[in-house]
């Protein structure tokens, strides 16, 4: 298991530089430089701005420079947020990020694992249909339509819930944003849960279990339930990435002072540092996370480890 | 051309596929007729009519917008945009796809195992950032935002041409051509490449909602399209901003997205169905 999790370790290390480089030439293709404005300002004053920021420094330079920093998780300072470093920035808005993706992650497993056993035992029953009914239309709606109809009609009709993030306080300004960001999560989980558990459930062992006449509930619980949840398990590598790029939406539609909102309002500034940091955070984050569910795979199923 | 008929027969067994397809196709027919009918422009303010709600009578089908201008044009106009994104993403996404994954498919070994090793790792980038990067740093055009959004689609693409090229190179018609020495590149391109067709389109159907999705996420985060150009995920912003006042803002081009996207699921599985009864058979 150690020499495993050392060897996946090491194989995410290639992304995450393929990923810095990219995001890093990307960024430095722009044409023009951003400190480039309107009204011309003396060609000194130019060249020791340029110098404060590295920016006569050959590219190379400028890159392990960089590289340098975000090793230590030091992103340098934002261009438009001034006197804030990129790292400060996304110190103070992830964890209003996190509450709001760990809540929606877990409800939907909980929902998404509940609706597809229901759906799976009562395979082709009209219990059946309507569950799948509404994962598909989970599945096909975006995030950023799910929203705004539900704040018209729950917010903004009914007042049952508030509309936005400032202004309220607690459980209820938490509900609706999460509930947005679950919704199509719900969909694929239950989805997958249903597809996977029909399959173990025609498999020989469970008839065993049955002909020893152990009943249904004892059968899923006990035996069908862990190798059905391998495919749903792997899911949530695409899982966690879906709800960061909807918490992007969902933030800025509710007003939530996270990180997708940082995001999106550095890219309409075009704050190259910001993006360019908040890019390689998110990616980051994304590899280390399906880096930790290819893992838990290894743990829940031992074959995975030897190949 | 037999395979496609084959594939048109076959595709006409499935209920599914006929429905969806169906009020696809009637949607995008309204979206070509509708702004040619209409006496109305989709850039045309009118500030005497601001905000008006959907009325026969009054000419203005699905309303105006906050400036007045004839939102059942807009909407149509914004179709339009979906299903261009539709065409031109896929297509991208198709020939790099198909070329990649047929290219490791075919020659094999080492070259086969470094160019899948690359898709592995782009996979594993979160590309929809990159994109975002992408428009930050350069000027916001059509052309721009299509072809970023064929160039994430084609990695499914890749992978499943690959493994079906694999069983394809091993055929008696692909080593006779071998034999009397027809080139690689040709036989990629003329005896590989057809034979990729059923495969090829489901996949095609199945990206088809995402390239749609990706175009409509940029646009409502106002990094896509650019007005007085509009799409439907511009459509949906708007009338987020709206929908205290005017709900028929948000709710028309929210459902019209809703469906097309549902639609194109509904196809996509459809074609996976017959696709898959197919090999099974």
């Amino acid at each position: 298991m150690l020499r495993y999790t050392l060897r996946r370790l090491l194989g995410a290390i290639p992304t995450l530089f393929l990923v810095i480089v990219l995001a890093f030439l990307l960024v430095h293709a722009a044409p023009g430089g951003p400190f480039d404005d309107e009204r011309a300002l003396p060609p000194e004053i130019e060249a020791n701005i340029a110098a404060a920021y590295h920016l006569d420094e050959p590219l190379p330079v400028q890159f392990l420079r960089y590289l340098g920093g975000v090793v230590q998780g030091d992103f340098g300072p934002s261009y438009s947020y001034r006197d804030y470093t990129v790292s400060e920035l996304i110190g103070r808005s992830f964890p209003v990020s996190v509450q709001l993706g760990i809540l929606a992650m877990l409800l939907a497993a909980v929902s998404g694992i509940s609706l597809g056993i229901v759906a799976a035992l009562n395979r082709n029953s009209a219990l059946d249909r309507i569950v799948m009914g509404f994962a598909m239309t989970g599945i096909s709606i975006p995030v950023f339509v799910i929203a705004p109809v539900l704040v018209l009609f729950l917010a903004v009709k009914l007042q049952w819930l508030p509309a936005s993030w400032t202004g309220s306080e607690g459980a209820s300004r938490l509900l609706l944003p999460v509930l947005s960001l679950a919704l199509p999560q719900i969909a694929y989980v239950a989805r997958l849960t249903r597809a996977s558990l029909i399959e173990v459930l025609s498999s020989d062992f469970i008839r065993t279990a049955r002909s020893q006449g152990l009943g249904t509930a004892a059968i899923v619980r006990y035996h069908a339930l862990k190798p059905a949840m391998l495919p749903v398990l792997s899911y949530m590598g695409p899982a966690v990435a879906a709800v960061l790029t909807g918490s992007v939406v969902v933030e800025e539609i509710f007003g939530i002072p996270g990180l997708g909102q940082l995001f999106v309002r550095g890219s309409l500034n075009r704050d190259y540092t910001l993006v360019l940091g908040v890019v390689i955070f998110y990616a980051t984050l994304i590899v280390l996370l399906n880096l930790v569910v290819d893992l838990l795979y290894g743990v829940i199923d031992p074959r995975i480890r030897r190949r | 051309m037999s395979a496609v008929a084959r594939i048109w027969a076959h595709m006409r067994s499935s209920k599914t596929v006929m429905v969806s397809g169906g009020i696809l196709a009637a949607i995008a027919l309204l979206a070509v007729i509708g702004p040619w009918i209409s006496p109305n422009e989709y850039v045309t303010a009118d500030f005497g009519s601001i905000l008006r709600s959907p009325t026969l009578s009054a000419g203005h089908v699905f309303g105006t917008d906050d400036l007045g201008r004839d939102l059942f044009v807009r909407t149509m106009m914004g179709v339009q945009v979906t299903f261009a994104v539709a065409i031109v993403a896929s297509v991208v996404s198709l020939v790099i796809g198909v070329l990649y994954g047929a290219t490791a498919g075919f020659v094999g070994g080492r070259v086969d195992a470094v160019m899948m090793r690359l898709v592995d790792t782009l996979y594993a980038l979160p590309f929809i950032f990159f994109v975002i990067l992408l428009l930050v740093v350069f000027e916001r055009n059509f052309l721009l935002i299509f072809i970023a959004i064929g160039a994430i689609n084609w990695l499914d693409m890749a992978r499943i041409v690959r493994g079906q090229t694999l069983s394809l190179r091993e055929r008696e018609f692909v080593q006779a051509a071998q034999l009397i020495g027809v080139s690689t590149p040709r036989i990629i391109l003329r005896h590989i490449a057809p034979n990729l067709i059923g495969v090829v389109i489901v996949y095609v159907t199945l990206t088809i909602p995402q390239a749609i999705l990706i175009e409509s996420f940029l646009s409502f985060l106002g990094l896509g399209i650019q007005e007085p150009q509009t799409s439907l995920g511009k459509l949906v912003n708007d009338g987020t901003a709206q929908m205290e006042g005017a709900s028929w803002m948000l709710l028309i081009p929210a459902t019209l997205l809703a469906a097309i996207l549902l639609c194109f699921n509904f196809l996509g599985d459809g074609m996976r169905d017959l696709f898959d009864s197919r090999q099974s058979r």
